[in-house]
């Protein structure tokens, strides 16, 4: 039994339809990272997982329970981060951890967990006055007290410093050490890259993309040159200086250039030499075949009309 | 278990509420002020020959409206535009144990307002009728399931900060018609009969009549705090929501 799947899943709000006929399951074990832009519904399948909204159409099933008609029996063993606040403000972390913590029958040391997140120099501080990085941090730690076999990080690391992120991470990769579903919204590229093990890239309510890492940056855009350089470039000069098909060099965004095919060493000599040659700054260079950021921008492009 | 839950939300919601300065000073210290000040200083002449007999129930009553009325539905308006009642519907608190927690600390602020009211009025002269202390004890009860249904019903259809104004003018206008400071009979007679409907003037008249005067509670005040302490709770469950 997957850990959590919703099936043809639609949600509505009034007339406007946020989330579009999804389905998608992950297994107990698994980090589930849901991508997409802001209005892409990634909010909206969250909250529907953990019961807060009832589904216009379609099926959804988390650890084997429906959601709303089964609330009771999850809640214990389901933990959330919302995407913002969910905390009194005149609370400190240690007082907000320990009452957390009452509220299930086998919690996590609180002591422990405040340490896990880095927030032990700040334990008696009260929320309002934690940096947005230390809030996002004690929001993750209560949505770990109850010991949950399932998690749903609503962006989790939105407003997080380095050194933060990385605890973080960290923190994830231990609850899918552990055997923890992790279900992740992100609209940032490099989280979703370093800790997802399966990517749904979501538009307009519906999945665009799905699979993992890897395999969404494989079925992106293949081999290529990418590189920066000032806006305006003329690329057909370039395509003949470097030896490729005319339409293989373009301006994907202004001053952000691809030369389609293979990224030999002598190739990116030869566009390096070209640069060079019309006085041209060179930055951000990058060859091999897409990244998830490549697959991403494809998807989105694709779903423009 | 549940009780667990119970206690621990009981004992955050009486901390939370002690540390916040502006609820104590609408709790206890502006029911104080008003004891002592309207006590000394005959601004309000009143039908009785001592201002102490009758002020003392009109403030007890007064601190009660503060801490039902006002400091729930401003405390519950907040903590659900924080979201922490939404982040509190994914815990196993759950919603009774949610209303029962916050109910509790209601009560435990009251008896604390009587440890402190009481003492001030007896000082000031107060010579209640202590064979009244039962039925004014379930006066308050009463008045306080009305009020605390009236402040979450509030609380669960305003914004925050328009709730934060609402509850303080509502406080200041039923304190107006409620008899609370001064006596409902002097209040134009139409207004009279129209603050009669409302649990102030109930609460009020039921307190100075149990405890000052030593006379039976009115039909129609034990009937407006009856109705109230089941229509307004009523509503606030019907219309509440997580977030």
């Amino acid at each position: 039994m997957p850990a959590i799947s919703c099936h043809d899943l639609v949600v509505r709000y009034g007339t406007r339809t946020a989330v579009d006929g999804l389905s998608l399951q992950a297994e107990h074990g698994q980090v589930l990272a849901l991508l997409g832009p802001n209005g892409a519904g990634k909010t909206s399948t969250v909250e529907t997982l953990e019961g807060y909204r009832r589904p216009a159409s379609g099926t959804v099933r988390v650890l084997g329970l429906d959601p709303t008609a089964e609330h009771r029996a999850l809640v214990a063993r389901m933990g959330v981060m919302l995407q913002r606040g969910g905390v009194y403000p005149v609370m400190g972390a240690r007082r907000a951890l320990r009452l957390f913590a009452r509220y299930y029958s086998d919690p996590e040391d609180p002591d422990a967990l405040l340490e896990l997140v880095g927030l032990g120099a700040v334990a008696s501080t009260p929320w309002r006055r934690l940096s947005g990085g230390e809030q996002q941090r004690l929001s993750l730690a209560l949505a770990l007290v109850g010991r949950p076999e399932v998690v749903f990080l609503d962006e989790p690391t939105a407003g997080v410093d380095p050194e933060g992120r990385l605890a973080i991470r960290e923190v994830i990769g231990a609850l899918k050490a552990r055997g923890v579903c992790v279900v992740l919204t992100t609209h940032e590229l490099p989280e979703a890259e370093r800790l997802a093990d399966e990517v749904v890239i979501l538009a307009g309510g519906r999945a665009v993309a799905r699979g993992t890492v890897a395999e969404l940056a494989a079925a992106g855009p293949g081999p290529a040159i990418r590189f920066g350089a000032p806006a305006g470039v003329d690329v057909a000069a370039l395509a003949i200086a470097v030896g490729a098909a005319p339409g293989d060099v373009t301006e994907e965004r202004p001053g952000q250039y691809t030369v389609k095919g293979e990224s030999s060493a002598g190739r990116v000599a030869a566009v390096a030499a070209w640069l060079d040659a019309q006085k041209l700054p060179l930055a951000d260079l990058r060859t091999g075949s897409g990244s998830l950021e490549d697959a991403y921008l494809e998807a989105m492009r694709a779903e423009k009309p | 278990m549940r009780l667990q839950r119970l206690l621990a939300q009981t004992g955050a919601e009486v901390g939370m509420t002690l540390r916040r300065g502006e609820s104590l000073l609408l709790t206890v210290a502006i029911p104080v002020i008003l004891l002592v000040f309207l006590s000394k200083i005959h601004l309000v002449p009143s039908a009785v020959s001592d201002s102490i007999s009758f002020l003392a129930p009109g403030i007890l009553a007064l601190a009660v409206m503060g801490t039902s009325l006002v400091n729930l539905s401003i405390a519950t308006g907040f903590e659900r535009g924080y979201g922490v009642l939404k982040r509190l519907g994914s815990t196993p608190l759950g919603r009774p144990s949610l209303l029962g927690a916050k109910i509790a600390a209601v009560v435990v602020v009251e008896v604390l307002q009587v440890i402190v009211l009481v003492p001030v009025s007896l000082a000031l002269g107060w010579h209640p009728t202590a064979g009244g202390a039962g039925v004014a004890v379930a006066v308050v009860l009463l008045a306080t399931a009305g009020f605390g249904g009236l402040g979450l019903l509030l609380a669960g259809v305003l914004r925050a900060e328009v709730n934060l104004a609402a509850a303080n003018g509502l406080w200041l206008l039923l304190l107006l018609v409620s008899g609370m400071v001064s006596p409902l009979a002097k209040l134009p007679r139409w207004l009279e009969e129209v603050a009669k409907v409302f649990p102030a003037a109930a609460l009020s008249q039921a307190l100075h009549d149990a405890l000052g005067l030593g006379h039976a509670v009115p039909g129609w005040a034990w009937l407006a705090l009856v109705l109230w302490a089941v229509l307004a709770p009523a509503a606030a469950i019907a219309t509440f929501k997580w977030e």
